[in-house]
């Protein structure tokens, strides 16, 4: 039979909520490198319902664990590389136990789609009552998404910063080579991108190339 | 006017015609910006091309075959105009597997199937008895070329693959990470994962898949049908920009620069030298002679982009074989319209390529190159054999599921 294969360091764990664990409790399983957004989608879950949330990391012993939580909902991060040998299993497991969907509702394209473009897909088990899955995959939707904007909102930042160092730099080279002052250095690469169309940290970095190509040794 | 087209691939050798094609402005030519996207996962790709983030990709042969048979968990509905290439796999065996073969194996040389085969059946008794557990044998995908031509060759071995070994899920860039923690045995997957394996110390080269199955089919270009519909004349350029750059890439003069592009960050992000084995065909085998594979990777030889029916019909009997789906007429003709050389002939008629005039031929009956029925006559194919000297007829499968 197929079986999952393991490559990393088991890293799970399982968090119960302060509800009463009644029959009809959902169980979600969340596959997930990423232990900060993991958290954030158990978070939003709670908020969701009455769900009893375990999280994996890792590919180590992802079968067993599904095998043991007997999920009813399994949300993965399109990232993880574990889905190939998730949907593997699924079509094997899907015969001998619990019959498991890709997604909840497939006549719903729209809903696909933001799925994947949010970066999540979830397996579904067949039979669940669609209102009842439906806000906890919107959830994971949602909070994928958000995840996604504050990272997008982060590389923003770091690259503002490596521009300033860049500039920063190229001032420092020629405020040296050209005896400027700091504002003189910094108007003068203005100036520059600005006739040439450029980012002034295009410039700055152009500038910093050639000054090393020329001065080897020497900023 | 430029059109740009998103394509996903999958980090491995047989992606080298979608990278040359971009690299060395093949595409351009055409009037195609290719935005070549790496992915983790098949699932991944097929999903992304599902919802139309992607127009095309790099895809295993026999997964566009399954979505139109309904076997994935969302609809795919691709077309395959082209293959991108035969050959290119190789099977590894970990350090602890290859003590237990050793013995047997000292009159072993070379990486033919046979005899490579012949020993593991030999051997897995011992290994079972020594390890407390059956051999775990990864694979890339239950719809994979790799998938079937493990199976094909354990059992023409004598070993059933159901029952007398386990078989694991592995994506790609993984299997060597899976050997070295000592939860696969044995792998069947794409360059250059064989050769990491190796070099970290923790496999050896045990047989080919060029020796299984000479001149075989591995991956295709899946193209949405949606685009199909509405550009047919930009899939006839990306055609015929793959069918130019697989040209290129089978020039042993341009093996350097072509390992070098793959190697860049973008693509496979390693050092060059571990894409170089496919290239050149020398893989190290067992008893540490260097073995020169013949055809271990054909990216445009023996009109290796040419869409065969009888190749997607081959994979469409296995997954029969293996009870993946059961065969049945109506499935027959959904399965020969995945695969469309009609398209191929289209894109590249009245540009000098020697076509051939069927588009389905018994797989396996080539034991030398033999000229073929094409445009302008000066078509070679073969040889083309399975290790185990059998045929495919792709007729007698249509007709009624045998010849296999």
């Amino acid at each position: 039979m197929w079986h999952g294969a393991v490559t990393s360091a088991p890293i799970w764990h399982e968090v119960c909520f302060d509800i009463p664990m009644a029959s009809d409790t959902l169980s979600v399983l969340i596959v997930d490198e990423n232990a900060i957004r993991a958290s954030i989608i158990e978070a939003g879950l709670s908020e969701a319902g009455d769900v009893n949330v375990t999280v994996v990391h890792g590919l180590h012993g992802l079968v067993a664990e599904i095998e043991r939580v007997s999920p009813d909902v399994i949300v993965v991060d399109l990232e993880h590389a574990s889905r190939d040998l998730l949907e593997a299993y699924f079509s094997i497991s899907r015969s001998v136990q619990r019959p498991i969907a890709m997604f909840v509702d497939k006549s719903d394209p729209g809903w696909i789609e933001a799925a994947i473009d949010a970066g999540v897909s979830s397996y579904v088990v067949d039979g669940l009552r669609q209102d009842r899955v439906k806000p906890i995959i919107d959830t994971a939707i949602s909070r994928f998404d958000a995840f996604r904007r504050m990272q997008r909102e982060l590389e923003a930042t770091k690259d503002q910063l490596a521009a300033r160092t860049i500039v920063e730099r190229a001032k420092g080279i020629l405020m040296r080579s050209r005896d400027l002052s700091e504002d003189e250095a910094y108007n003068l690469l203005r100036k520059s991108a600005m006739n040439q169309n450029r980012k002034i940290a295009d410039v700055a970095e152009s500038l910093i190339s050639a000054a090393d190509l020329l001065a080897p040794g020497d900023e | 006017m430029t059109t740009a087209l998103n394509i996903a691939f999958m980090p491995l050798v047989d992606a080298s015609l979608l990278i040359a094609a971009h690299e060395l402005g093949f595409a351009d030519q055409e009037g195609l910006a290719l935005n070549l996207i790496r992915e983790t996962s098949w699932a991944n790709i097929r999903d992304r091309m599902v919802v139309g983030h992607f127009q095309a990709a790099h895809m295993l042969a026999p997964l566009p075959i399954a979505g139109r048979l309904g076997m994935s968990s969302l609809p795919l509905d691709t077309i395959v105009p082209m293959a991108l290439g035969l050959g290119g796999n190789a099977v590894t065996i970990s350090t602890r597997l290859a003590d237990v073969v050793a013995p047997d194996a000292g009159h072993l040389s070379g990486l033919d199937a046979g005899p490579a085969g012949r020993v593991l059946k030999n051997s897995l008794a011992k290994f079972e008895k020594d390890m407390g557990r059956k051999m775990v044998c990864g694979v890339v995908h239950p719809h994979s070329s790799h998938n079937y031509e493990l199976r094909y060759w354990l059992n023409a071995s004598g070993i059933d693959p159901d029952h007398d070994v386990e078989i694991a899920i592995v994506p790609p860039p993984l299997m060597p990470d899976a050997m070295a923690a000592g939860s696969v045995d044995l792998f069947c997957v794409g360059e250059p994962w064989n050769t990491v394996s190796v070099a970290r110390g923790h496999g050896h080269v045990f047989t080919t898949k060029a020796s299984i199955w000479r001149s075989s089919p591995e991956k295709v270009l899946a193209v949405s049908n949606r685009l199909h519909d509405q550009q047919p004349e930009t899939v006839a350029a990306l055609v015929r920009s793959l069918v130019q750059a697989a040209n290129w890439c089978a020039d042993p003069d341009h093996h350097v620069q072509l390992a070098e592009l793959l190697a860049r960050p973008h693509y496979l992000d390693m050092e060059p030298k571990y894409v170089m084995a496919a290239l050149s065909g020398l893989f190290h085998d067992i008893a540490g002679q260097l073995v020169a594979v013949p055809d271990f990777f054909l990216p445009a030889q023996r009109l290796a982009t040419f869409p065969w029916q009888s190749h997607a019909l081959w994979f469409y009997s296995q997954m029969v074989r293996w009870g993946q789906t059961n065969w049945d007429a109506q499935m027959v003709e959904r399965v020969k319209q995945t695969y469309r050389p009609d398209i191929y002939r289209d894109a590249l008629r009245g540009f000098g390529v020697d076509l051939p005039a069927a588009d389905m031929k018994v797989e396996g009956a080539l034991a030398d190159e033999l000229p073929v029925g094409s445009t302008q006559g000066r078509l070679f194919l073969g040889p083309d054999g399975f290790f185990d000297g059998l045929l495919f007829d792709p007729s007698a499968f249509a007709k009624d599921g045998g010849g296999a």
